[in-house]
């Protein structure tokens, strides 16, 4: 290796933090370093120190941590060949001309990476202001011009505009224009698409590569995701609790994994090629032991009868916008709108849709937590059906232990004042079952049943990793021996390796107990791996709805079909196609074609069925030949 | 903008209305009035009382109508600039307050100046120094300022002024100047003066809120948009006053509602203890001896101060955080 080549080199670094009981090594000893015009990527889960680099190429390191080793940039503009960051002073003049304006970063969290009372254009042409010597006048005109670069519809108007006025989407183009304006050398993305949804993500990925090309500027791309790394990297750097595991070309890296750990992550993310019945793979597998389990009962019989038939659900949140002399304007959304479907006994039924699409909103309905305006939903129990909505008594009270919820955040869902034995025998309590003997014994079997240790029992919930809180959470929902679980987003807050963890726990249990999943979630490569059928929501109707397999295969709704082509693969032959991407979203109507659009007629649209329960929602005049691409 | 300031006035109007119905409900509540305090103060000293013309001074005022009626003539007098009669002072209530309402403001004000000069770099030092020597001795400090019950201050500082600057102990101007229209040499003795009172009422407050900023900030600090003017290469003093210290001055411009009353009623101990020549005794007094168009006028003083000073608090909230200005109450 060449190290004038190279536009930043990182040599032998170490990082540890100073905390009670002795210091943390973070980053051990790591070597990379970064081409000049060329994407490197930095792939590691959550703790592995991959933020920690980013931040110490930045100086802006926390003050507690401890850095030795060197790293030497090596600036373009800079004839005196590279110079080592670490060794100048801490928020000196020599880093504070870096930052920004040769190393440009974007954060992970557009939402709060933002100052909410600064405009953007104030925020963004701040950069120019501080390293360079234009007047107000040009530094506006450099601003607006590059909001224009970075894709804002009317960079103008973005200008006087403030960030929570802004979808999450134009937040990152916002971010990306503040890192870009003073055309540094290095961009640093820290997870710049995590917190985005699919296709919002896929448009900021084509923007960050063609920026790049287009200033021909390095860029150090950090990420746990792999389908990310394939479609936007150059190089590929694997760290691993703050160690370098693996570095080299991406075509390398991705054809022959090396490492075992990489390989292991590579077989652990769910993809749409698998066949049916192919296990992902987990770092670290958990068996399931339902032995002593309540409410253990035979694999479920033909799947064929209804568990939970929704119709025609309707709700509308209205929300108040007053004007500045008590004017107010009530504008209702449609958060549900219509939506029918079954859940058969024993299925899984997957449901996906971008944010705001209205799908965590019926699963709050099921729960009765919501109460529709309109429409019903019937549980068929062993003792007959249940009208959900309109449940008292007795009748609510069974139907309380028959459906049961798993949450997104496996962290802020368990109260960490009980624990695991309270919390698990909580439901038992307030159901008056057993006493406390026995419960102790269905505790006991539950931990079990999610392979946790039963020396466990009296630990609060903070002492456990995510992954293992989330095996509590669904533990919790099991306690009561339910018929239908409902897992709202029940791995998106977790790693690649402890998600298939998670998803293969949650199939074992289904096999064994014979459960029914409403499976919710916005990664469609997830839902294909759990679900039998999937349902497609957008703007609170159900788009589209068919057995996992046509869905996948033969989608005909354009809302699924450009969702499906938002999905970066980690694999190299199959890329994403930038071009099919539509700038304003997935969900704008105005690209779908007119059989899918109502166009001002509310009452236009219909589910039409495709037949071998396929249903699409279109125009009712359609033919059915012509809906098919 | 204007159409909500127009509005926010507007909604004072029944604000203060349904006030003054309060205060003249809760001064009415004690048995008897004036006269009746009055005679029975003078039968405890032996005199003798002169029944007719208590009854006919009683009649002169109003005092032998309904409540309901006197609520509303004495609102109606009010609207007039006629606050009505102190029967203690025997003179109008706008003689008796006179100077002393103008006083009050000043003392206030400059306290007001006070607390947020020295409030602000402390918790600002002692936010971006967290669990340092400087911070924890400021912390002391302010911990001490809180503790010690402001007369007593009040008493320490008087004795070290008199015998340090020689100031006269007391009040708040020398006192040949007490019933002396305005000038010069006065307001140089007010000033002499002043500094006293400022310190001793600011105390507690500037403690509070160099402990109530520290919090704020240190809250601030965390949040991931401080880390992004770094990132630009802003010098890390202007990022702290330009991102995380105008979050962290909401709090301070909601405090404006609370802090003009509470500095001007709550420090009536200490303008007792110095003989301060401001409203604050006089408040008590006149509530003791049921004076009651005197009190009456004085807490119509302290609410309307009240709800001016939460009106300005809106007001610059609604400046200074574009959120509250733009979203306006839309709630999901």
């Amino acid at each position: 290796m060449n190290s004038g080549a190279d536009l930043l080199r990182i040599e032998d670094l170490g990082i540890s933090f100073a905390i009670v009981g002795g210091p943390v090594h973070a980053v051990k000893r790591a070597n990379l370093r970064i081409l000049p015009g060329k994407v490197t990527a930095l792939v590691g889960e959550s703790g592995s120190g991959k933020s920690v680099i980013s931040q110490a190429v930045m100086g802006i390191l926390p003050q507690s941590a401890r850095v030795r080793g060197r790293i030497l940039f090596n600036d373009p503009e800079n004839s005196n060949g590279p110079v080592d960051i670490l060794q100048m002073p801490r928020d000196g003049h020599e880093i504070r001309a870096v930052r920004g304006s040769r190393i440009g970063k974007i954060f992970q969290e557009p939402m709060t990476s933002l100052s909410p009372l600064h405009t953007i254009g104030d925020q963004v042409g701040e950069v120019l202001k501080i390293h360079t010597e234009m007047s107000g006048a040009e530094i506006k005109d450099r601003t607006i011009e590059m909001l224009g670069l970075v894709g804002f519809p009317d960079p103008r108007r973005a200008y006087d505009m403030y960030p929570f006025e802004l979808s999450g989407g134009l937040r990152q183009r916002a971010m990306i224009a503040m890192a870009l304006i003073c055309r540094p050398a290095l961009l640093i993305a820290d997870e710049p698409t995590t917190a985005l949804d699919v296709t919002i993500q896929a448009q900021i990925l084509q923007l960050l590569r063609d920026l790049q090309s287009k200033l021909n500027m390095a860029m150090l791309l950090i990420t746990h995701d792999l389908g990310v790394v394939a479609n936007v990297a150059d190089e590929v750097v694997v760290i691993y609790h703050g160690e370098i595991m693996e570095a080299g070309p991406v075509e390398a890296i991705f054809r022959r994994p090396g490492h075992p750990y990489l390989k292991g992550l590579m077989a652990a993310v769910p993809h749409f090629d698998m066949k049916p019945g192919e296990r992902l793979k987990a770092l670290r597998e958990v068996p399931v032991n339902v032995e002593n389990l309540l409410g253990k009962r035979k694999p479920a019989k033909a799947a064929s009868d209804t568990l939970l038939s929704v119709t025609g659900i309707s709700k509308s949140f209205t929300t108040r916008k007053s004007g500045w002399f008590g004017k107010h304007a009530q504008i209702a959304v449609r958060a549900v709108d219509d939506v029918s479907f079954d859940i058969k006994r024993g299925e899984c039924l997957g449901l996906v849709g971008e944010s705001g699409c209205g799908k965590t909103t019926v699963s709050k309905i099921l729960m009765r937590a919501v109460t529709p305006d309109a429409g019903s939903v019937i549980y068929n129990g062993d003792q007959g059906p249940i009208d959900i909505l309109s449940a008292q008594g007795e009748a609510l009270r069974t139907l309380r232990t028959k459906i049961q919820m798993v949450f997104q955040d496996p962290v802020s869902s368990l109260s960490p004042r009980l624990t695991v034995q309270n919390i698990l025998s909580e439901p038992l309590e307030i159901h008056d079952r057993g006493d406390a003997r026995s419960r102790l014994e269905t505790v006991r079997s539950l931990l079990q049943a999610i392979g946790l240790d039963q020396r466990s029992i009296n630990r609060y919930p903070h002492s456990f990793s995510g992954g293992q809180r989330q095996r509590i959470g669904i533990a919790r929902a099991l306690a009561l021996g339910p018929d239908l679980l409902i897992c709202d987003e029940p791995v998106s807050a977790l790693d690649v390796s402890v998600q298939a963890q998670i998803l293969n726990l949650l199939k074992d249990l289904q096999k064994e107990l014979g459960l029914t999943y409403l499976f919710i979630s916005h990664n469609l490569a997830v839902v294909d791996y759990m679900a039998d059928r999937i349902a497609v929501m957008c703007g609170g109707r159900i788009v589209e709805l068919a057995p996992r397999e046509t869905l996948m295969k033969r989608p005909v709704h354009p809302y699924t079909r450009s969702l499906l082509a938002a999905v970066p693969f980690p694999d190299l032959d199959r890329p994403l196609d930038f071009k099919t991407l539509h700038a304003s979203g997935a969900s704008d109507t105005s690209a779908w074609s007119s059989q899918f659009r109502e166009d001002g007629d509310e009452d236009a649209l219909s589910p039409t069925d495709l037949g071998g329960g396929h249903v699409v929602l279109a125009r009712r005049t359609a033919d059915v030949r012509e809906l098919r691409p | 903008m204007l159409r909500y300031i127009i509005w926010r006035i507007a909604v004072m109007i029944p604000t203060l209305l349904l006030i003054s119905a309060l205060i003249f409900i809760i001064i009415e509540l004690p048995p008897g009035d004036y006269f009746e305090s009055y005679a029975a103060e003078l039968r405890a000293m032996g005199e003798g009382v002169d029944m007719d013309r208590l009854e006919a001074l009683r009649a002169e005022y109003d005092f032998d109508k309904p409540p309901v009626v006197r609520y509303f003539l004495w609102l109606a007098g009010m609207l007039q600039g006629d606050f009505g009669y102190s029967f203690e002072y025997q003179l109008p209530v706008s003689d008796v307050v006179g100077d002393r309402l103008w006083l009050t403001v000043l003392v206030s004000f400059v306290t007001i100046v006070f607390t947020w000069v020295i409030a602000f770099p402390i918790g600002m030092y002692s936010a971006t120094h967290q669990y340092s020597w400087g911070d924890y001795g400021l912390t002391f400090l302010g911990l001490i300022g809180i503790a010690i019950p402001n007369f007593m201050l009040a008493l320490i500082l008087m004795y070290f002024a008199n015998i340090w600057f020689g100031s006269s102990i007391g009040g708040l101007m020398d006192r040949q100047y007490l019933d002396e229209p305005m000038s010069w040499a006065k307001a140089k003795s007010i000033l002499e003066h002043i500094w006293i009172p400022v310190i001793i009422i600011g105390t507690a407050g500037t403690a509070g809120m160099i402990r109530r900023l520290r919090a704020n900030l240190l809250d601030e600090l965390q949040k991931q948009y401080v880390m992004t003017p770094r990132a630009k290469g802003l010098h890390p003093f202007k990022t702290l006053v330009k991102y995380p210290m105008r979050m962290a001055l909401n709090f301070f411009m909601s405090d404006i509602g609370s802090i003009l009353p509470a500095i001007i009623s709550g420090a009536e101990i200490t303008a007792i203890v110095l003989s301060l020549e401001t409203t604050g005794p006089m408040l008590i007094k006149a509530l003791q001896s049921q004076d009651m168009y005197l009190a009456g006028s004085f807490l119509m003083f302290l609410a309307f101060l009240t709800v001016i000073g939460v009106l300005i608090s809106d007001l610059a909230l609604a400046l200074l955080d574009p959120r509250i200005r733009l979203q306006g109450g839309s709630t999901k």
